[in-house]
């Protein structure tokens, strides 16, 4: 205690930041920085948790880049991103725009939306399972039966598999976006709005001049966020197809589902490493796309 | 007068009235999934092909069949215990990694601070292998520790509750300072109360965060004792495969909690949203 007691004010505060920070610093290390070199080490190795890991170089990676299924694989992926995060800002965007000018039972239509949000993915995906089966159980079959329309296949043709099981999750995501728009809107100042009144500007060119512009923060951060969410889309996939893992002739099957079968299924762990690694460099370039739009934003 | 006033508010009224009408058929249309699986979680078998919301003879034997053999019972307290101390654990720590990167100056904050931030950048999916791996090696599968140990801390909350304290005046600890409080209590009784807008947003997001986690929990455990509830709910829907309203009765057991939970801390949940929207 005597060595403490003879430190400057400066130096006890040097001491209490880094006990403060003592069990987080090794955390970090060895829960967050130690297996992300792991998984890049494991990617050059074969190993299959019985026998001895063995070097392999890049046999890995040349392994997966002729593997077709890998290329079906990566085109389901970017297929959940192109789809689900233009459509779900669309449909949040027109959403929010709207709300936002509704006054009578505000509160309670926006809690509506955001619903869906609050539940467990695993339990939806089952649920919209249930929603797709064929006449007479299905919900969707059912609805069109009664009104005289053919049966859809849904989640059985390979056509239909992948927004089949796409449309839980961009279901439950809208609540999240239009809240965060509905911020987005509230915080552009009033007064641009007043002047364009005045100006006698059509509601459209204000939106387009005025609205968007404004709202490009928001924007990217929501066009980043629901883009990670698609690329690693995994649980609705998991659940929507436990009887066929990846769909009809692997038509619905995402990168994540693929590693996870690698890994857990196959054990094939240095494989499953390798691709991993891929997956992390795609979510990479997303992110540092990302910092460069926001970067740009600072000097215009 | 009265009128003219009239008629000006009846040549606005029919857009707005357009407005509302859509918007609240479309929140209509947003909840009717959960709606027909609660209602599919209280129809006898037979009933449950047609489109009615309210059942003709409505039944809690689903429930009653469900919840009999008490697993339900198992991973329900499974994920509550999990989710609960995960939570308290991130969002201490959270906090107080935020609090002294934005209050202290040393060598080192920087660093540390961009290494937090940039394990932002790392997905969970990558990190999977060597997670197992370690929990293999120390014995850590199929126990509550081995599905909690990496979301004792979050690199989101800490960047989040960093930004939070910045609006904490410096004025306020250098006084509690020449008061004679020491730092963890400066940091506790006078930081701490502060911020609670944003420690119970963090709270909310964690929780509902780790109550929902999926491959982890399924990647970490093959003891059915131990599988948190939609791992739980996972197995038990495969093995009941064709009787759906056995499933959406399970499906509803695992989603009323967060409904209710949503029902009652709307304000607070929607706050949260809207905060760390602006700030992360």
């Amino acid at each position: 205690m005597n060595f403490y007691r003879n430190l400057s004010i400066k130096q006890k505060q040097v001491v209490w930041a880094w006990s403060f920070l003592a069990i987080p610093v090794l955390f970090y290390t060895v829960i967050r920085f130690y297996p992300t070199f792991g998984a890049v080490v494991l990617s050059f190795q074969e190993w299959n948790l019985l026998s001895d890991k063995s070097w392999v170089g890049l046999e890995n990676y040349q392994k997966l880049f002729s593997d077709p299924v890998f290329w079906k694989v990566f085109k389901n992926t970017f297929v959940y991103l192109l789809i689900g995060t233009p459509l779900s800002l669309v449909i949040s965007f027109a959403i929010a725009y709207h709300l936002d000018k509704v006054t009578f039972m505000h509160a309670t239509i926006r809690a509506l939306y955001f619903l869906p949000f609050m539940t467990s993915a695993v339990a939806m995906a089952w649920l919209w399972r249930w929603f797709y089966q064929p006449v007479p159980i299905g919900l969707f079959n059912n609805i069109l039966a009664s009104i005289g329309i053919p049966q859809l296949p849904f989640l059985n043709s390979t056509f239909s598999a992948l927004p089949s099981i796409l449309a839980p999750a961009v279901w439950a995501g809208l609540g999240f976006q239009i809240i965060i728009f509905m911020a987005g809107l509230r915080s552009i100042p009033t007064s641009y709005y007043e002047a364009a009144e005045i100006d006698g500007v059509g509601s459209w060119t204000v939106l387009r001049e005025i609205t968007i512009p404004l709202l490009k923060p928001t924007i990217v951060f929501l066009v980043v966020f629901s883009s990670i969410g698609f690329l690693r889309i995994f649980d609705q996939v998991f659940n929507m197809t436990t009887n066929d893992p990846g769909g009809p002739l692997n038509s619905t099957k995402p990168l994540v589902l693929m590693i996870y079968d690698t890994a857990f299924n196959a054990f094939d762990m240095g494989y499953a490493a390798a691709q991993t690694v891929v997956l992390f460099t795609i979510l990479l370039i997303v992110s540092l796309v990302q910092l460069f739009i926001m970067r740009e934003r600072k000097y215009d | 007068m009265t009128n003219a006033f009239d008629y000006s508010r009846k040549r606005i009224a029919p857009a707005k009235v357009i407005r509302w009408t859509l918007l609240a058929l479309g929140g209509i249309a947003m909840v009717m999934p959960i709606v027909f699986m609660l209602s599919t979680s209280f129809k006898w078998p037979h009933e449950i092909y047609n489109l009615k919301i309210i059942p003709d003879e409505p039944t809690i034997e689903n429930y009653t069949y469900v919840l009999e053999d008490g697993r339900f019972y198992q991973w329900f307290w499974n994920s509550l215990v999990i989710s609960t101390i995960t939570t308290i654990s991130a969002v201490l720590f959270d906090s107080i990694v935020g609090y002294t990167l934005c209050k202290f100056r040393f060598r080192g904050r920087m660093i540390v601070f961009v290494a937090i931030l940039s394990t932002l950048m790392i997905p969970t999916e990558m990190l999977v292998i060597p997670w197992y791996l370690m929990a293999k090696d120390f014995g850590w599968l199929n126990s509550y520790w081995g599905i909690m140990f990496p979301g004792i801390m979050t690199a989101f909350g800490t960047f989040l509750m960093k930004q939070f304290f910045e609006s904490v005046p410096n004025d306020f600890l250098e006084a509690a300072r020449i008061d004679g409080l020491n730092e963890f209590q400066i940091w506790w009784s006078v930081a701490m109360p502060l911020v609670t807008p944003a420690l119970s947003a963090l709270a909310i997001f964690v929780f509902l965060g780790n109550w929902t986690a999926f491959i982890w929990p399924l990647i970490v455990t093959n003891d059915p004792e131990l599988y948190t509830l939609p791992v739980g709910l996972t197995t038990f829907s495969v093995e009941q495969s064709v009787e759906w309203e056995l499933i959406m009765t399970g499906a509803a057991l695992a989603t009323i909690p967060t409904l209710i939970v949503f029902l009652v801390f709307q304000r607070y949940i929607i706050r949260g949203v809207v905060m760390t929207g602006i700030k992360g």
